[in-house]
């Protein structure tokens, strides 16, 4: 098992990951692709200048909590804001999952990442971290008392505890990159 | 150009509330991102001392909310979109 990211010289880092880890970090990163796919094309001239095509905000809590509005209490200006802002928010979203794809061995192995790359992958992780965490209904005081121990009261299948267990996972490597990037 | 008279110089206490610019970014708590990354981030974006990013983080934390930075609308939007692309629960709004 990986003992995280570790400084490497000229502000960069490495991680040495096994299959299994290297694994669920593709699959990881495919499913934020998936969610920040580009939506239809509905207005040739917007696309052109560059206007998104939706000002609507999402339903889907997930999407909501990658796409926030920017504005709370003025649905209007919200709006306006995601229209001008929101597929260029998505590219960038795409483009650090793809950075962590690229950089991700076939099966085991070391990945060495430039300052920009890690950057990429920071942002990568935090947004897995924000979709995993958000669908799995992670709060504050039930997130403290599930690292107690503790178990949920609305029951625990088996599914929901290993993405828990993913979830655990994955924010001690994005403690590991943060304090590798701080150092 | 002129200069401030000196009577209006300001208590630098808070050096990222400035109460001519009627604008505010705010970042709101949210159970998931971590506070190190949080921390980072405030560094990062803004360029303020890891104590100073550090103690908005913990503001975050604690009350809820904090005022990370102010100035005009326009920037505030740069504000905003910078920190979703980090992931933050980010808003501006019209300081009161």
């Amino acid at each position: 098992m990986t003992s995280g990211f570790r400084s490497a010289p000229h502000g960069g880092v490495s991680i040495d990951l096994d299959r299994d880890e290297t694994a669920v970090l593709r699959s990881m990163a495919n499913l934020v692709l998936e969610l920040v796919e580009p939506p239809p094309p509905q207005d040739e001239f917007a696309e052109m200048v560059g206007i998104g095509s939706s000002s609507e905000k999402p339903t889907d809590p997930v999407l909501v909590r990658l796409f926030p509005d920017a504005y709370s209490g003025d649905a209007e200006s919200a709006g306006d804001f995601r229209r001008y802002t929101e597929d260029g928010l998505r590219r960038h979203k795409r483009e650090n999952a793809n950075a962590m794809l690229a950089a991700l061995p076939e099966a085991a192995g070391r990945v060495v990442l430039g300052p920009v790359e890690a950057h990429a992958w920071m942002k990568s992780l935090n947004d897995i971290r924000l979709a995993l965490g958000t669908r799995l209904g992670v709060e504050e005081e039930s997130y403290q008392a599930h690292l107690r121990g503790e178990r949920r009261a609305d029951g625990d299948d088996a599914a929901n505890t290993a993405a828990m267990h993913i979830y655990d996972w994955l924010g001690g490597l994005q403690e590991t990159l943060v304090h590798a990037l701080m150092r | 150009m002129t200069t401030a008279p000196v009577e209006l110089e300001r208590p630098d206490t808070e050096e990222h509330v400035r109460p001519d610019l009627p604008w505010v970014t705010i970042v709101w708590n949210d159970p998931i991102n971590l506070m190190s990354y949080v921390t980072y981030v405030f560094q990062t974006v803004f360029g303020y001392s890891k104590r100073k990013a550090h103690k908005l983080m913990l503001d975050v934390h604690h009350k809820g909310r904090a005022v990370v930075s102010s100035g005009s609308r326009e920037e505030m939007e740069r504000d905003v979109a910078t920190l979703h692309e980090y992931g933050l629960w980010a808003t501006l709004q019209q300081d009161k």
